[in-house]
């Protein structure tokens, strides 16, 4: 199968602070990707990198054939037309309503008559179930609906190519849920290939097709959902089960307790 | 040499290196927003909207001060002209007071702290909120769709809101001199109309509060833009606008009266 994304040996930092050593990942088309680890392990930077807005340190990142850190800004520019982005808290724009916010990309990029556009962001709500909300502005919505409304915007012009940054961050139980459906039904619908960078692993294992598990700036490892509910890695097993001590310490790295106690001068 | 020293001498370094580094960045902020102001003109939509909440929404302040800012010069100008029998000249030096130098500092210290301080904390809000990026990420320029329009809305509004601080204030002038003190109201027109001239006064106003208003609009957006994306971040930014604006203002009168009135 052909792949849309493909991450050749990347290597970034800011300044001097690592981030990414080395990174090798292909999303096929079609397909939804997940992207996990810990906060601050890279995964957000790496979906920066994808959608051209860093540039690696070595390695390059290929979309659809194209080397993002070699393009020009007009290139760029018009290959992000054929991307949607999800920000982890919608990144609504504050001063238009729900309607307009979808109707954002087609008013900047087409020359659609504006009945043209009056349908397709109704069919856009829709999508997300939130056409009657289509009046609303952003502050009036609540953190699922904007979610909601910022999933409608990123797939506005048909994107080839979703990227999802944290979409299960800070939701409740039924939004997280109609999320997750979303991401996979919108996904086949519209014949787009998805990545979603993501902590959540109950939720996210249910709807994607491949799994990539970062750690502290690499890929630790990778495969099928299954593969990974059954993986006895270390810490891929305490990230997947939850568990308080392992890999990931419980404890941050201190001096003794006992000295911070007094107690071994006590009993000196 | 001591350590302290040297330490004291490379957090000195580091200051200045920082600020050279930080006037460049600006400078090419400036010079991309004007690059890009082509969408401001093309769809002057987006400008006038700009123009409405930089301009329109400050009116209220700017004509409550102009208002005070007139009735006040007349107080004190009548009092010191009697003295000197030339109290029908009150007309005359708040009027050339305004036009020249009131209007435009005033009101331009009035707009960097209604209108500019507001960019800056939008900017910086929108930036922290990822709605700078996520417009980078529909592959619009923010530059040319958030900045140019609020830049050139600014540059506009500034000359209008002058103007109408002046008008207001010479307004007040009259309700203290002619109603309220009962100076001659033919003498106080008379002697302001031929003391004012449009060239050297009211032209020379003008052109101060366009400065004025490339100088503020330009260091509120930059600072909005350069916010770090945080609350401390964006409260700093909106301080450093209100502070660096208004010494912006008067350093920039100074230079500007010295070219204008002295015939440097």
């Amino acid at each position: 199968m052909e792949n849309l994304v493909e991450i050749k040996d990347v290597t970034f930092s800011y300044d001097v602070l690592p981030v990414l050593t080395g990174i090798n990942m292909t999303v096929p088309r079609g397909k939804v990707v997940s992207i996990m680890g810990l906060s601050g392990c890279g995964k957000t930077t790496l979906l920066r990198l994808i959608g051209g807005a860093l540039k690696p340190r070595k390695g390059e990142v290929r979309v659809a054939g194209r080397v993002m850190h070699e393009l020009e800004q007009d290139e760029l520019y018009h290959l992000r037309r054929k991307m949607g982005m999800l920000f982890q808290f919608g990144a609504l724009f504050t001063d238009l309503s729900a309607f307009d916010n979808v109707a954002f990309q087609m008013r900047e990029h087409t020359d659609l008559p504006e009945s043209m556009i009056q349908d397709l962001v109704l069919m856009k709500l829709h999508a997300v179930g939130l056409r009657g909300a289509h009046q609303l502005m952003p502050s009036e919505l609540s953190g699922g609906m904007a979610r909601r409304v910022a999933l409608a915007r990123a797939i506005a012009l048909d994107p080839m190519l979703i990227m999802y940054d944290e979409p299960f961050a800070g939701l409740d139980p039924i939004s997280l849920s109609v999320i997750g459906d979303l991401i996979r039904h919108l996904n086949d619908a519209l014949g787009a290939t998805s990545i979603v960078v993501t902590h959540d692993v109950q939720e996210s294992l249910k709807i994607v097709d491949y799994v990539y598990f970062m750690s502290e700036g690499v890929v630790v490892t990778h495969g099928t959902p299954d593969d990974i509910r059954r993986s006895e890695a270390p810490f891929v097993h305490q990230f997947v089960w939850g568990e308080m001590d392992g890999p990931v310490p419980f404890h941050y790295p201190g001096s003794s307790y006992a000295g911070d106690l007094s107690l071994e001068t006590a009993r000196a | 040499m001591p350590e302290r020293v040297l330490k004291n001498l490379r957090g000195i370094g580091h200051e200045v290196v920082n600020g050279i580094w930080r006037l460049g960045y600006a400078s090419r902020f400036f010079l991309l927003t004007l690059a890009r102001s082509a969408t401001s003109f093309r769809r002057f939509g987006l400008t006038i909207k700009e123009i409405y909440f930089a301009g329109v929404l400050s009116l209220i302040i700017i004509i409550v001060s102009g208002l005070f800012v007139g009735m006040v010069l007349a107080l004190q100008g009548y009092e010191t002209l009697q003295k000197y029998g030339a109290a029908e000249a009150v007309g005359t030096l708040v009027a050339l007071s305004l036009t020249r130098e009131l209007g435009p500092v005033v009101a331009a210290l009035l707009f960097a702290s209604r209108a500019g301080s507001a960019m800056t904390a939008e900017i910086g809000l929108m930036k922290a909120t990822e709605q700078i990026t996520a417009m980078e990420m529909m592959a619009v320029d923010p530059i040319a769709r958030v900045i140019g329009p609020r830049f050139w809305g600014g540059v506009l509004s500034m000359p209008l809101l002058a103007a109408m601080f002046s008008v207001v204030g010479v307004f007040g002038g009259y309700l203290i001199a002619v109603v309220l003190i009962g100076v001659d109201e033919g003498a106080f027109w008379s002697q302001m109309q031929n003391a004012v001239d449009f060239r050297q006064d009211v032209v020379n106003g003008v052109i101060k509060s366009m400065v004025f208003g490339v100088a503020v609009t330009a260091i509120a957006l930059f600072e909005g833009y350069d916010a770090p994306p945080t609350a401390e971040g964006v409260s700093g930014a909106t301080t450093r606008t209100v502070v660096t604006s208004s010494l912006a203002i008067l350093g920039l009168d100074f230079v500007l009266t010295a070219f204008m009135f002295k015939g440097i």
